[in-house]
């Protein structure tokens, strides 16, 4: 016998536990016990949410034993003639997105300007600007919630509803607006702008004819973004909200517990497919500059190592 | 700049700050002032009819009462305020031990031997960042649900191992605080794993080659040279969901909805949202939390800041 027939003798006549060991722990074979860990992480992560998914397509009312497919569900959201139709769920869907659409356009604007004016401003304060544009990114949402809540309250008498939403979704959105700008910001270099001003043109030029074409990706996928994020919003958006302006998540979080049934899967499944939609044209606009600038990675790569 | 003609010069001076110049006053108005509201409440006094804060503004005027009245809650041992802090700390400590233990692996396998499946294992991996949060609990409501008629999908399935024999009731006793935490892992993992992943994708295969070439084994290379480089990583993960953690309240609402598992987030909630004449005491509350997790917050901007600078240096 051959020492490898002699070693697959051994493998064949092991007992069970050490032929795992022998699978799992082979120092020059792959990382076995790595590469399972790591699918069994990203099953345990994503199941619950297709399971979620799938029983909005229920035929029956429970949330656990799948009785037949169906789209009764999703007519309970806005066909009225339906027998499970329930009048909260539109009007949730209708103020999730009035408030993603409107964050959209004003978050993006104050970003792109606020990232613009800190990547080329040099003078004092702008240390400063640029720790306060970081801020809201690491205060805890309900931090944020209860000081805009108090204010609005207080000071700004401000009744709460959908406009008190709104500028708190913008306040939290232009932070990211701001980072995903300023990183093609620094990718573009001051360059370009240096050339059109050396040929005579204004700042103001050199952003509108030069600057801002470069930057229309970042700009674009920001939108995406702050879509996608605003769409997710919870705290805030319960927070500022008194009556008539209940998001999605807001439904979501009164009646998950109680008033369940497959109709709130439904309405999730919306609202998540809506916010993944806006992430994947975010990630596609990235990943079409990408190619142009040839960094030989994939956008997916680049927003996991925060290069985006 | 020293190629561009004068008045071009003086318009730079005043044109990248006025660009700036909305979002600065956006932040400083909604973001900035209302920090100061939140002292100003909860040092303030209380309409004594209709029991309406009254906030000081003038901090000559700032009053501690309720300020002072709340913290004694705090630090009196058998006020469910104590028992809440700590509760949150408990949470908050253990979930962030299980995601370092859970995620690091996953973050190492995908960094270092994704191969070509690395596109795909991100692209799965990151797919819950991009899930509505309240998404996801709702799934693990579903999950772990106890209602008699509709039991939850997970009881269903351990009730068919051989050793379980009567349903998990998810809400009740040790079993509530471990749902809590599952539900808190659940929702923050993708947060830790990300960064992590950044740091362990950026460690040079170089400096790990070296380290074998000398004689290291795949053991003590990882301890020794893997580990040390991508504690940035670990620390800013750990920071990024500790920060939001420390403030949830709609997680434990959410798994459990039971009073024994309220966090201090939920202290918050109640009082600013529960009813009227609270305010003092949620602001308070809420200034006392800052305060707790202001430490971590300037680590970790400071951190970031240092990391962009020596980035685009």
């Amino acid at each position: 016998m051959t020492t490898a027939e002699v070693a697959l003798e051994r493998e064949v006549s092991a007992p069970k536990v050490g032929r795992l060991r022998a699978f799992f722990g082979n120092p020059w074979g792959k990382p076995r016990f790595l590469s399972v860990w790591t699918w069994l992480y990203i099953i345990w992560s994503i199941a619950p949410v297709v399971i979620a998914v799938q029983f909005s397509f229920n035929a029956g009312r429970s949330r656990s034993t799948f009785q037949g497919f169906s789209t009764q569900w999703y007519e309970a959201i806005w066909n009225q003639a339906s027998e499970n139709y329930d009048d909260t769920l539109l009007p949730a869907l209708r103020q999730s997105l009035k408030l993603a659409l409107l964050t959209m356009p004003i978050a993006t604007v104050l970003g792109v300007g606020l990232a613009i004016g800190l990547a080329r401003w040099r003078g004092r304060g702008a240390g400063a600007a640029n720790f306060l544009m970081l801020f809201p990114l690491v205060t805890p949402e309900i931090v944020m919630g209860a000081s805009m809540f108090l204010i609005f309250a207080n000071l700004y008498h401000f009744r709460l509803g959908t406009t008190a939403q709104l500028l708190g979704h913008v306040t939290f959105s232009i932070s990211y607006v701001v980072i995903v700008t300023r990183g093609r910001l620094f990718a573009i270099g001051r360059d370009y702008e240096e050339a059109a001003m050396d040929l005579g043109s204004s700042p103001a030029e050199a952003l509108r004819r030069v600057l801002l074409p470069l930057l229309a990706p970042a700009i674009l996928s920001s939108f995406f973004i702050v879509f996608a994020i605003s769409i997710d919003d919870f705290v805030i958006s319960q927070f500022l909200c008194a009556q008539g302006c209940t998001t999605i998540p807001i439904k979501i979080y009164s009646a998950a517990r109680n008033a369940g049934n497959p109709s709130l899967n439904a309405l999730a499944t919306i609202m998540m497919l809506l916010s993944l939609l806006s992430i994947t044209l975010a990630v596609l606009i990235l990943r079409r500059y990408n190619k142009r600038q040839g960094t030989g990675r994939s956008a997916v790569e680049d927003f996991a190592r925060f290069e985006i | 700049m020293a190629t561009a003609t004068g008045d071009v010069v003086g318009q730079r001076r005043w044109y990248y700050p006025a660009l700036a110049a909305p979002g600065i006053v956006w932040l400083l108005l909604l973001f900035i002032l209302p920090f100061y509201a939140i002292a100003a409440v909860a040092f303030g006094t209380r309409d004594q009819i209709f029991a309406l804060p009254i906030p000081a503004w003038n901090p000559l005027e700032w009053q501690f009462g309720t300020f002072t009245a709340t913290l004694q809650e705090v630090a009196t041992s058998s006020s469910g305020l104590q028992a809440q802090f700590f509760r949150t700390l408990i949470y908050v400590a253990l979930s962030v031990a299980i995601c370092l233990v859970v995620g690091y692996p996953v973050a190492y396998y995908i960094a270092r031997h994704g191969g070509r499946l690395k596109v795909l294992l991100l692209t799965l991996m990151i797919a819950p960042f991009w899930m509505s949060y309240l998404m996801r609990m709702l799934a693990w409501v579903n999950l772990l649900s106890v209602k008699p008629d509709d039991p939850g999908l997970m009881n269903r399935i351990l009730l068919l191992l051989p050793f379980v024999h009567e349903p998990v009731s998810w809400t009740v006793g040790l079993v509530s605080h471990l749902t809590v935490i599952l539900g808190l892992v659940y929702g923050y993992i993708p947060f830790f794993i990300l960064p992590l992943y950044a740091a362990l994708d950026r460690i040079d295969r170089s400096q790990l080659e070296a380290s074998r070439d000398l004689g290291a084994s795949p053991a003590s290379t990882f301890w020794r040279v893997t580990l040390p480089l991508s504690k940035q990583g670990i620390l800013a993960g750990a920071v990024i969901i500790t920060l939001p953690m420390f403030g949830d309240y709609y997680t434990p609402n959410l798994m459990t909805a039971s009073p024994e598992n309220t966090m201090v987030g939920n202290a918050i909630d109640f009082a600013l949202n529960g009813g009227q004449g609270q305010q003092p005491k949620g602001a308070a509350l809420t200034l006392l939390l800052s305060a707790f997790i202001a430490v971590l917050m300037v680590y970790y901007l400071v951190s970031v800041a240092r990391a962009a600078k020596e980035a685009h240096r």
